[in-house]
């Protein structure tokens, strides 16, 4: 079918223009412009690692409307396993092999996709299920999971912070001019971009991605076209329970080492992401976890005392200017 | 008279503490129109969604083709041959005009695996769908929302359409177009159980009719029956079909 002249409507790309402009706002602040660039990457990292972890979460909110405060609980799971795998792989990441590092980061993150891919139809089947539609009960019952959790972690890994080292490869900076760019926060950045072009291929180019993007809107139109959305609930409850997990490897090795406590401390920046970007957005969560992480890099340069109010602060501001998030999901 | 495709028998439904059907008993012959009328509240929306299962039954039957259905899930009423069109229409806002006859489209994986020939009379139905193919369906009028709402219901030959007043809201003139693209639709002998208001356009569709008072059928018959009775409208529906025309 010809569809030359059929209208298209334009695609809202202001949100997207927020992360160049703050960006080049950022530059007069920082001043040097080496500076400016490490600040940058290491922001745009950081927030490739935060829309991992989640992505996963604004599927589950906006899909299922749970509220899921346990969603950290994924994120520290994953972290550990790391852990273990990395220490099962010493070979493999002392060695100073890009290739053979590449393998042991893959294979801790596999790992930990598929361990909290499992926790998270558990958590599902158990803890989730029983309280759909009712979210004070969800507030509590996924916080009390979180709690169990962070317990069972403290059981199997103990309660002590566990290093989680760079493989030798991956240390250190690439010199381009007087800026020093870590090569793990350009790995990050790729895994983040990758992760990010398969969900958008998925829900924009399957038909499943499709049911997805039905069901963030209406739930109850899906089920009488003929779809068992139930089913479609414990797949991207699980997807996105394994997205967490490899959001929880990234940050171990962002942060180079892991807590029991990981999963609460990141729960809260990740509830700030998907708010801004509009919740049940994937494009949204992407693009308000890039301003996130590139603000909190660039507060943390020049204003270091206001850096843990910055993404509030964005937030609030977002809120103001678009009160559904920068990406707002329709009949939501 | 053909036999029914679907009959309910002393329904009931609960919503809450609220009794809203108190025995709903209507039959619904293949192949024709039936047309469910009645006052705001009479319990119509009520029926057709406890028809799809999104309400429960609380006592009597439902039944598909002589099975009964009132325990089936939504999905495996569908799955049945059975499309509803609620009254909120239940358009994908986000998603283009396509990508939710795509949906609609059970058997079809990609657009290209929906029959062209049935593809090509929706559009002869309904032009504007065509020319806003591409276009997000929230972005549709609220008359082209309806064009879609139905043509989503029948992208995929099904046996039964539950309608849900598809002129509420619409310019006459819309409503006119909608009542010609039904017309077609009706004549393809496909059976339809539709709730409307509009009595000019029941009357223009319907070949049997039924009217709901407080949760019930309180009259059942032929269409052609009561559009000549005026006192027989007057009794059930508080009008006359001289006010109408």
């Amino acid at each position: 079918m010809s569809t030359a002249a059929v209208p298209k409507a334009a695609f809202d790309g202001l949100p997207l223009a927020l992360v160049p402009l703050l960006a080049l706002g950022a530059l007069p602040l920082v001043g040097s412009p080496s500076t400016w660039l490490t600040l940058t990457v290491a922001g745009l990292a950081m927030g490739m690692i935060v829309f991992v972890t989640a992505s996963g979460l604004t599927l589950v909110f906006g899909l299922m409307d749970v509220l899921n405060f346990g969603h950290g609980v994924f994120i520290a799971f994953g972290a550990f396993v790391a852990t273990t795998v990395f220490a099962g792989m010493a070979d493999w990441t002392s060695v100073d092999s890009l290739a053979r590092n590449l393998v042991a980061v893959f294979a801790a993150m596999l790992a930990a996709m598929a361990l909290a891919g499992a926790i998270g139809w558990g958590f599902e089947r158990v803890m989730v299920r029983p309280v759909y539609g009712q979210h004070l009960k969800q507030i509590l019952i996924t916080m009390g999971g979180m709690i169990i959790g962070e317990e069972l972690i403290k059981v199997i890994w103990g309660p002590e912070q566990r290093p989680l080292a760079l493989p030798e490869a991956l240390r250190g900076s690439i010199l381009i001019g007087d800026a020093a760019i870590s090569k793990y926060r350009v790995l990050a950045v790729a895994i983040g971009a990758v992760v990010l072009v398969a969900m958008l291929w998925a829900l924009n180019r399957t038909k499943i991605g499709l049911l997805v993007r039905a069901g963030v809107q209406d739930r109850e139109m899906v089920e009488s076209l003929g779809y068992r959305i139930r089913r479609l609930f414990v797949g991207v409850f699980v997807v996105g329970s394994a997205l967490a997990g490899l959001g929880g490897v990234m940050w171990g090795l962002f942060q180079q080492n892991v807590i029991p406590q990981l999963g609460t401390q990141v729960n809260v920046l990740i509830f700030i992401v998907i708010i801004i970007g509009g919740l049940g957005s994937t494009l949204g969560c992407f693009v308000g976890a890039l301003l996130v992480g590139l603000l909190t890099n660039y507060t943390g340069f020049v204003a270091p005392v206001f850096t843990a109010f910055a993404s509030i602060a964005l937030m609030v501001a977002v809120l103001l200017w678009r009160p559904q998030g920068l990406y707002p999901v329709a009949n939501r | 008279m053909s036999p029914p495709l679907l009959q309910l028998d002393g329904v009931q439904t609960h919503i809450g503490s609220y009794h809203i059907l108190h025995g709903v008993d209507l039959a619904v012959p293949a192949g024709q129109v039936t047309m469910l009328l009645g006052r705001n509240g009479a319990g119509k929306t009520t029926t057709l969604r406890t028809i799809m299962g999104l309400w429960r039954a609380s006592a009597g039957e439902v039944s598909f083709d002589g099975r009964p259905i009132h325990r089936h899930a939504t999905p495996d009423i569908a799955q049945l041959g059975i499309a509803y069109v609620p009254e909120s229409m239940g358009i994908f806002g986000d998603l283009a005009v396509r990508e939710n006859l795509l949906l609609a489209a059970r058997g079809a994986r990609r657009l290209a695996d929906i029959d062209t020939q049935r593809l090509e009379w929706i559009f002869g139905l309904f032009p504007a769908l065509k020319k806003f193919w591409l276009y997000p369906a929230g972005k549709l009028s609220g008359g082209q929302k309806q064009m879609l709402a139905i043509a989503r219901a029948i992208v995929e030959p099904r046996r039964l359409l539950l309608i849900d007043e598809p002129s509420k809201g619409l310019a006459p003139a819309i409503v006119a177009n909608l009542i010609a693209a039904l017309r077609e639709l009706k004549a393809t002998q496909t059976t339809v159980l539709l709730v409307e208001q509009n009595f000019a356009m029941a009357r223009a569709l319907g070949d049997t009719v039924a009217v709901m008072d407080d949760g019930r059928v309180v009259h059942a018959g032929a269409m052609k029956q009561l559009v000549e009775d005026e006192a027989l409208q007057q009794r059930l529906l508080g009008l006359s079909l001289g006010a109408h025309q």
